[in-house]
């Protein structure tokens, strides 16, 4: 399975979005964010970072970037994404998921270990953890907290779209301690912590981060044997 | 080369804005050669340039004619303090002079930065440096663009930048201005280095009045490059072409290095905030991204960093590494002020710019290289051959045809003036040495050692400082292995092999106010502990000099010996001094700093893996075996002890032992190979007791000890900071193995106690201290102080919450520093903010500190 990777100026843990890729035993492709072709990935990664500088607003600029016209289309097609941090703020300036991320509550950046509840297993990559399942995976944000208007947030939820809330203590003052959502169909996520910083247990807190792409590849393999038996989507 | 003693008065203070003399060229065009060389006797304001007469006359005697305005500037520039070291060069040169044979250095003193070659294809290079008298005109720019100019030294040795680490010292910290200061600072260093995606991994951070009108702001960073990928910053090759690379030209930082880091603080300070740069992180990614896929392409001749005194420095130093002339026409460099004079050009210190040098051939490729990366890149210059009679070329530099600038680079790079400054020992130092700490009255019951642990625990510098360092990205780039509270920051370099390295940064200026001598080589000794005790081998150092006006007789004592202490230190060590930096004029008024020496050590390791972090591990059955490592005597002058119990400062430091030192280093890196050893933490401010409370802090694993028999009191062995000491834990059924080590290197090793599930610090026959209320009190401070609790409370619309910023008070007023009912009253406030969701940090919540330490596989 290919996992694609895209680098923007200004990504920062792409080359550890790639490392955690490839320790779930994913093959990784770079994808250049002047580059519109996916090269036929079968998933792509938007890591986290200060693309463009956070000009403008995070998120803001990356989201006109070549590799993004298509990458609309092809999540938007089913293919499956995740957006860490950066990567979370790009997909919603892209549409793609609902709300925004705005400055943190207590106006600091904040990196700390933290305690996360996956709520949602349904999607591409969750569906390998189990429900209510509690991880501990660094955040690591100075915009990370989430925020939509009460019906977007209240859809979220009776849709069963809150992917991981943060618990022990909401690091950015996120609305409902949300810290990853899923669109409606579950292959695109946006998560604020980072899972790719927790898949060795020489530097992380946990080997937590590796079921997101380790449920990716199960997705993957199911649907494409799916596909093999002439089945759909 | 000249050596002139130096004996003029303090240089005079006009609090001047640097660019009002800088702009001020003749109307109707720039100050020529031409011009210069017709007009012999108009006055020239050197001394606002920070240049004295007689270095003004050489100046004319070099030219053989008065120098044009932009001449005198970079004159002015390059011949200041910071970029000439013309008072320290001749003590410096101790550190080659004493140089161990046999290192691994690549590169030394005189290149951007050390390079350390680490296995038979891979070397690291690292360097501190000091961006003080900047971060305290505008405390954020100030720190960001420290990191910056740090990060792109790394880089021009041809290396991926891939971590930083920052002591900072600060003056007291409940003085107002420090409220002003470290914020800034810290979001400085963060809002720069997160942005750059380095991870932070270490520093200090000290508190102190001495600091008060002048904090330390010094940054270090480290980087890995394939030893054949190092790069020089020689304008070799006649004809080759000359590129600027980077962010655009501004009106930023004009006269940084001569103004603001050269000369004393006065009155006008706030006026300088002009000379301090402005950093965007966002170039400087894009700048590191474009040189190292330049580097891997072989397409750089040779580079150089444009930092300190901007285009004059890279000009005239690559030009004079080389011995060749230059050619450059200013009007080709990207400003973004099209009104800006060549002065200003050649003056500007705006970051995030590289000067390279390239062969014509490859030019359309380094220009198609800066696109892809959406990075400015012109050609503005070109290498011109040396004199036909083998005499160095010269630097032409015109503008719109004017010449500005013909001068020999050499002259203005190499030939500065040097001093040999008369020196003096303080006048106060035998009084202060007199007055000894070992004489202070102490806590003898248990009930009052308790108290003095908390007091201690909780005072501004052996406080948590998770305040600021939650504050940097620690993982950025998946390799760190420990980071900051740990005693030194592990990397690793090669995901195959394991090979990595360690790093930590010490100093301690209380102990160098009372014998600079033994002040840095305490320095040197703790930094290399610090290594030492993860299990790394000890092998390079670098290091910043932070002194008061070299002008000063006493001030280039201090230097004097400080020098001395380090150089012959290194020499006994066999660990090298690869570089660093001075920094001098570090006082407002009449009165310096502290002499503060700040010593970084490298280490390494062949695998990563062994590293011994610095918790107690999760106690199973019986809990671990601790030991002390080393001897403690009765040594409490310049202790924190003092320091917080008595505002005390006086007698003579902590003797150093660097052979003990070194034996300590060599057990531990066995211990760690045989793994004998689950933690190690080194003992130094605050003594036992500290090392006690943060290594059952940081994985909440509590102690149970008797401190030994051998005479001492239980105070002297809490608290004494004697040197040569370390904590280690040792799993049962080592520690037979782990004694005879240490006997074998002469080590002595007292079993202190074991470690305990049951959370709770437990000195026999003293006292017991649950681990809840040792991390209450150690983390409630800075909060309190800067903001964290308080203003979590006040959101909360709960003022009785809120922490009293009024609460602690600061040794400087010779109160208690932080009273433990203080440190628990403001911890109330942050059990009920945490019931309502809101972070902080409890013992229950601490599963697992982070990065390292071996962690629950099955979580």
């Amino acid at each position: 399975m290919r996992i694609g990777v895209v680098t923007f100026p200004g990504s920062l843990d792409d080359g550890d979005a790639a490392r955690a890729a490839r320790i779930a035993g994913a093959d990784v492709v770079r994808l250049w964010h002047g580059d519109p072709d996916l090269h036929g990935v079968d998933a792509v990664v938007l890591p986290g970072g200060f693309s463009y500088g956070d000009a403008l607003r995070c998120g803001a600029i990356a989201r006109f970037a070549p590799v993004m016209e298509s990458l609309v289309d092809a999540a938007r097609g089913g293919l499956p994404v995740l957006g860490i941090c950066n990567g979370f703020q790009i997909l919603c300036e892209a549409h793609l998921l609902p709300g925004a991320l705005t400055r943190n509550q207590h106006l600091h950046f904040r990196n700390r270990d933290q305690f996360l509840r996956v709520e949602s297993t349904d999607t591409a990559w969750t569906n390998g953890f189990t429900d209510g399942q509690e991880i501990l995976i660094p955040v690591k944000n100075g915009e990370g907290c989430y925020v939509a208007d009460q019906r977007t947030l209240d859809q979220l939820e009776a849709e069963g779209r809150v992917v991981a809330r943060y618990i022990r203590g909401n690091p950015n003052g996120s609305q409902r301690d949300i810290a990853a959502i899923t669109n409606e169909a579950g292959n695109v996520v946006g998560i604020m912590p980072h899972p790719e910083h927790a898949v060795e247990t020489l530097t992380g807190p946990s080997l937590d981060g590796l079921g997101f792409f380790t449920s990716v590849l199960r997705a993957l393999a199911g649907a494409s044997a799916g596909a093999h038996a002439g089945g759909h989507q | 080369m000249t050596t002139q003693p130096d004996t003029s008065a303090a240089p005079k203070q006009t609090g001047f804005a640097a660019t009002d003399v800088l702009v001020n060229e003749f109307d109707g065009g720039p100050d020529t050669v031409q011009r210069a060389a017709g007009t012999p006797e108009e006055l020239q304001p050197h001394t606002e340039l920070g240049l004295k007469d007689d270095e003004y006359e050489r100046i004319r005697q070099i030219l053989g004619r008065r120098p044009t305005a932009s001449e005198l500037a970079m004159y002015s520039i390059m011949w200041s303090e910071h970029c000439s070291y013309k008072s320290s060069k001749v003590h410096l040169r101790q550190f080659g002079d004493k140089a161990p044979r046999g290192t691994r250095m690549l590169a030394g003193i005189g290149e951007n930065a050390g390079v350390v070659q680490i296995s038979d294809d891979l070397a690291v290079t690292f360097k501190v440096e000091s961006h003080n008298h900047p971060s305290f005109v505008e405390p954020y720019q100030g720190a960001a663009t420290g990191v910056g100019g740090i990060v792109r030294d790394i880089l021009a040795m041809g290396a991926r930048p891939i971590a930083v680490m920052d002591p900072l010292r600060f003056g007291a910290a409940d003085h107002p201005d420090t409220a002003r200061v470290l914020p800034g600072v810290v979001a400085g260093i963060g809002g720069y280095g997160n942005c750059l995606g380095l991870p932070n991994i270490g520093g200090e951070i000290v508190f102190d009045p001495t600091y008060q009108g002048n904090p330390l702001v010094n940054a270090l960073s480290i980087g890995v490059l394939p030893v054949e990928r190092l790069q020089h910053k020689e304008a070799a090759g006649v004809g080759n072409i000359v590129v600027l690379l980077g962010a655009r030209t501004g009106r930023d930082g004009i006269g940084g290095v001569s103004v603001l880091a050269s000369a004393t603080f006065d009155e006008g300070a706030e006026q300088r905030r002009p000379s301090v740069q402005v950093g965007d992180p966002f170039m400087e990614k894009l700048l590191i991204e474009s040189c190292l896929e330049l580097y891997d392409a072989g397409l750089v001749a040779g580079i150089q960093d444009l930092g300190g005194a901007g285009l004059t420095c890279a000009l005239t130093e690559t030009a004079a590494a080389a011995g060749t002339g230059m050619r450059v026409w200013l009007e080709r460099v990207p400003l973004r002020e099209a009104s800006m004079s060549p002065t200003e050009i050649l003056a500007s210190e705006s970051q995030e710019r590289m000067l390279l040098i390239v062969t014509p051939d490859n030019l359309e490729r380094v220009l198609s290289v800066a696109e892809k990366w959406g990075v400015w890149a012109t050609a503005i210059g070109e290498v011109t051959p040396s004199g036909e009679d083998g005499s160095p070329g010269r630097l032409v530099i015109t503008w719109n045809d004017h010449v500005v600038v013909d001068v020999p680079p050499g002259s203005l790079a190499d030939d500065g003036p040097v001093y040999a400054r008369p020196i003096r020992e303080p006048a106060d130092l035998i009084l202060l040495q007199a007055d000894k700490a070992e004489t202070l009255p102490r806590p003898s019951t248990g009930d009052e050692l308790r108290e003095t642990v908390l007091r201690m625990i909780s005072s501004p510098n052996l406080c948590d400082k998770t305040w600021v360092t939650e504050q940097y990205d620690r993982y950025v780039l998946g390799n760190t292995v420990l980071a900051q509270p740990e005693d030194s920051g592990v990397l690793r370099i090669d995901e195959n092999t394991g090979l990595g390295v360690a790093l930590s940064v010490d100093g301690n200026g209380r102990f160098a106010r009372l014998d600079p001598y033994e002040g840095a080589r305490l320095a040197l000794a703790e930094a290399y502990r610090n290594v030492a005790v993860t299990g790394a081998e000890p092998v390079a150092v670098t290091d910043c000099l932070n002194f008061g006006s070299p002008e000063d007789p006493a001030v280039m004592w201090q230097f004097a010996e400080a020098v001395r202490g380090l150089a012959d230190g290194c020499q006994q060590l066999g660990t090298p001094v690869t570089g660093g930096n001075v920094s001098f004029y570090n006082q407002t008024g009449a009165a310096a700093i502290h002499p503060t020496p700040v010593v970084g050590v490298l280490g390494v390791f062949d695998n990563v893996a062994r590293r011994i972090p610095m918790g107690f591990p999760a106690a199973g059955g019986d809990g671990d075996l601790i030991f002390l490592l080393g001897e403690t005597s009765c040594e409490l002058s310049g202790s924190e002890w003092a320091w917080v119990t008595h505002g005390h400062l006086g007698g003579r430091p902590p003797k150093v032992d660097l052979e003990a030192e070194r034996r300590l280093a060599m057990l531990m890196a066995r211990a760690s190979e045989a793994g004998h050893v689950s933690a190690a933490h080194d003992l130094s401010d605050g003594g036992l007791s500290q090392a006690l409370v943060e290594s059952c802090l940081r994985r909440n694993v509590g102690a149970k000890v008797a401190l030994p028999d051998d005479g001492q009191s239980a105070f002297v062995h809490l608290f004494s900071e004697s040197a040569g000491r370390a904590l280690v834990a040792v799993p049962r059924g080592h520690d037979k193995a782990f004694a005879a080590l240490a006997s074998e290197y002469g080590v002595p090793c007292a079993p202190l106690g074991v470690t305990s599930a049951e959370p709770v610090l437990e000195v026999r026959d003293q006292f017991s201290l649950p681990l809840d209320e040792a991390r209450a009190a150690h983390e409630a401070t800075l909060p309190a102080l800067f903001g964290g609790v308080a203003e979590l409370a006040n959101r909360h619309g709960d003022p009785e919450h809120a922490a009293d910023p009024t609460a602690p008070a600061g040794p400087d007023r010779g109160d208690a520093v932080l009273t433990t009912a203080a440190s628990g009253a403001a911890m109330e406030t942050a059990a009920p903010i945490e019931a309502e969701g809101i972070p902080a940090a409890s013992a229950a919540e601490v599963k697992e500190p982070s990065p390292g330490g071996p962690i629950d596989p099955t979580a």
